[in-house]
């Protein structure tokens, strides 16, 4: 059964998780091109790769922060 | 021949067994059935949530696209990690109000955020009507995988027959737990297979990635960067936004959260997910990889590039396993669909109409319709035609039109009454069907406005009238929907 857990606040380090959105859909129009390859992928998709690695590397970050906090429930 | 036959009749036995095996030592209530009674751990809900990112749709299709279309593919990478990254925030409020009030399906949750089974109904329906054509996909797609690893010698008919009755079984006997199951082996085969042709076909044919890559642009200028106009960076940005705003719409995984054990699985997930689905990467360079080398797949035809270059490629024993991890990939998403479109019917619209309906005989009903719902799906991927395609286009479309109403309902009490958020679904339903049914696309609607404009994808009007309806019917009727005064045993969602 759960235990009653206390609403888990928004803070300021949360905002972090708007930078994938960013990455992937705001910067697609300024790295649409082929050159220059980068690890042998056209630049658009090492683009795409690049944020899709950033976006675990951000939620790792927010996780850690948050389970520093005692903000998140710790597994049984 | 009979080599890959046998590899992969023994990996369908082996799907089938462990299917049935994940009943044991539990018995399979309702809740049992549709949501493992909520005692699955990280890995578990991982795989669950892991499943959508390798339907057959990514094993057929995004190698297909990579193929067909060049870089229009990549949006299958991006949408999913922003997706993840909003389930961090999302899941975890879900989880929190569904887990005391034992909710099994998707439509509850509007049920009981809005206490209004006139929503549930709604949402009930859009869901299976979501569902079977992706249901029908699966199928179809497992028909076309069994049929070309085989070399012919079973049909995608009788492949479609006997992938029915294995999804039948094992959904009967195990409902989710199958599911769980099978994922596992699923996942282990689909990062073997995919990681090993998408590494070794570009370095076989063309000596590496970059130069597997300078050598399409050089065959085919403006292949790898998006367009001007059509598939170009607008298109790709709002579908990339409707497509992850649906992502967590679809009745089955919205239903997989309820799963978990506890909320701090999916941030877990949240976390590792983008990273897993880099597999699909690879399988994009297998399509590359098939470009140049087995030229000349027009249209749905480039959905086989990756089956063909492997057989180009390959002995019968390496098509073989890929055949048998391209089953496994339609078997998994195939028994959640049908799980949680069992669910729904039996749940949110058998029991309203049923005065006499317990949890016994939901559970009942819900089994009984399987049979039901994968017989209907399975004559509809043989005898469907370009229809079946055309639904299931609308599938994304439909199901994102659930979330302003999911997104309003988050807080203590919903900010909108239960008719705003049913109006606005039923209006971004009809403009998806009717955008749908003729064709119509931002270019045809708008025919005067910039590029951009007209590139965006058609799906964004309905997510709009949507949400125009909903606020007009939200003023209208300003008095907030009847919510009761949530008990203090509910004290955990706020």
């Amino acid at each position: 059964m759960a235990s009653v857990i206390p609403k888990k606040p928004m803070r300021r380090y949360h905002l972090l998780a708007v930078l994938p959105a960013l990455g992937l859909v705001a910067g697609i129009p300024f790295a649409n091109r082929v050159d220059p390859y980068v690890l042998g992928l056209p630049f658009l998709l090492f683009w795409i790769v690049a944020w899709v690695v950033a976006t675990s590397a951000i939620m790792g970050t927010i996780w850690l922060l948050d389970r520093r906090r005692g903000a998140t429930e710790r597994a049984p | 021949m009979s080599i890959s036959l046998a590899i992969l009749g023994a990996f369908f036995i082996v799907a089938i067994s462990l299917g049935i095996l994940a009943r044991r030592g539990h018995d399979m209530n309702l809740e049992q059935w549709t949501v493992g009674g909520r005692g699955f751990g990280s890995i578990f809900v991982f795989l669950l949530m892991a499943g959508e990112i390798y339907t057959t749709f990514t094993f057929l299709g995004g190698s297909g696209w990579a193929y067909g279309k060049g870089a229009p593919a990549f949006y299958i990478l991006c949408y999913g990690a922003i997706a993840y990254s909003l389930s961090y925030f999302l899941l975890p409020v879900v989880w929190r109000y569904a887990q005391p009030r034992r909710l099994v399906s998707q439509a509850d949750f509007f049920i009981a955020k809005y206490q209004s089974p006139a929503l549930g109904v709604v949402v009930a329906v859009v869901g299976v009507a979501a569902l079977v054509p992706y249901l029908v996909l699966q199928l179809k797609g497992l028909g076309i995988i069994v049929s070309e690893s085989s070399y012919g010698s079973i049909t995608s008919s009788t492949a479609v027959w006997a992938g029915t009755a294995a999804l039948v079984v094992y959904v009967v006997i195990s409902g989710v737990r199958g599911s769980a199951w099978t994922a596992a082996l699923k996942d282990v085969m689909i990062l073997a297979v995919v990681v090993s042709i998408g590494v070794y076909l570009p370095f076989h044919y063309y000596g590496g990635y970059g130069p597997m890559f300078r050598a399409i642009e050089q065959a085919h200028p403006g292949f790898l960067s998006l367009s001007g106009a059509g598939m170009s960076p607008t298109w790709f940005m709002s579908t990339v936004i409707l497509t992850a705003l649906g992502f967590y719409m679809w009745p089955q995984y919205f239903a997989s959260v309820y799963t978990a054990r506890n909320e701090d699985v999916f941030r877990k997930n949240a976390v590792m997910l983008p990273l897993y689905q880099l597999v699909i990467l690879f399988v994009f360079f297998a399509g590359f990889a098939a470009l140049l080398v087995v030229p000349g797949l027009k249209g749905a035809d480039a959905d086989l590039s990756m089956l063909r270059v492997s057989k180009h490629t390959f002995g019968e024993g390496t098509v073989g396993m890929i055949g048998a991890a391209g089953l496994l990939t339609a078997l998994v998403p195939g028994s959640m669909i049908l799980v949680s479109a069992c669910a729904i019917v039996a749940q949110n619209i058998y029991r309203p109409m049923s005065a006499s309906a317990t949890d016994r005989t939901v559970a009942i009903v819900a089994r009984g319709l399987v049979p039901v719902v994968a017989v209907i799906a399975a004559l509809m991927a043989l005898h469907g035609g370009q229809a079946i395609v055309t639904l299931l286009l609308m599938g994304y479309n439909v199901v994102t039109q659930l979330f302003p109403a999911l997104l309003l309902s988050l807080g203590t009490r919903p900010r909108v009454s239960a008719a705003a958020a049913i109006a606005g679904i039923v209006a971004g339903e009809a403009t998806v069907g009717v955008v749908t049914a003729m064709g119509l696309s931002i270019a045809t609607l708008l025919p005067s406005a910039p590029q951009f404009v007209k590139d965006l994808n058609v799906g964004l009007v309905a997510l709009i009238v949507n949400l125009i309806v909903l606020s007009v019917v939200a003023l209208l009727t300003a008095r907030t929907a009847r919510v009761r005064a949530e008990v203090p045993a509910a004290a955990s969602a706020s």
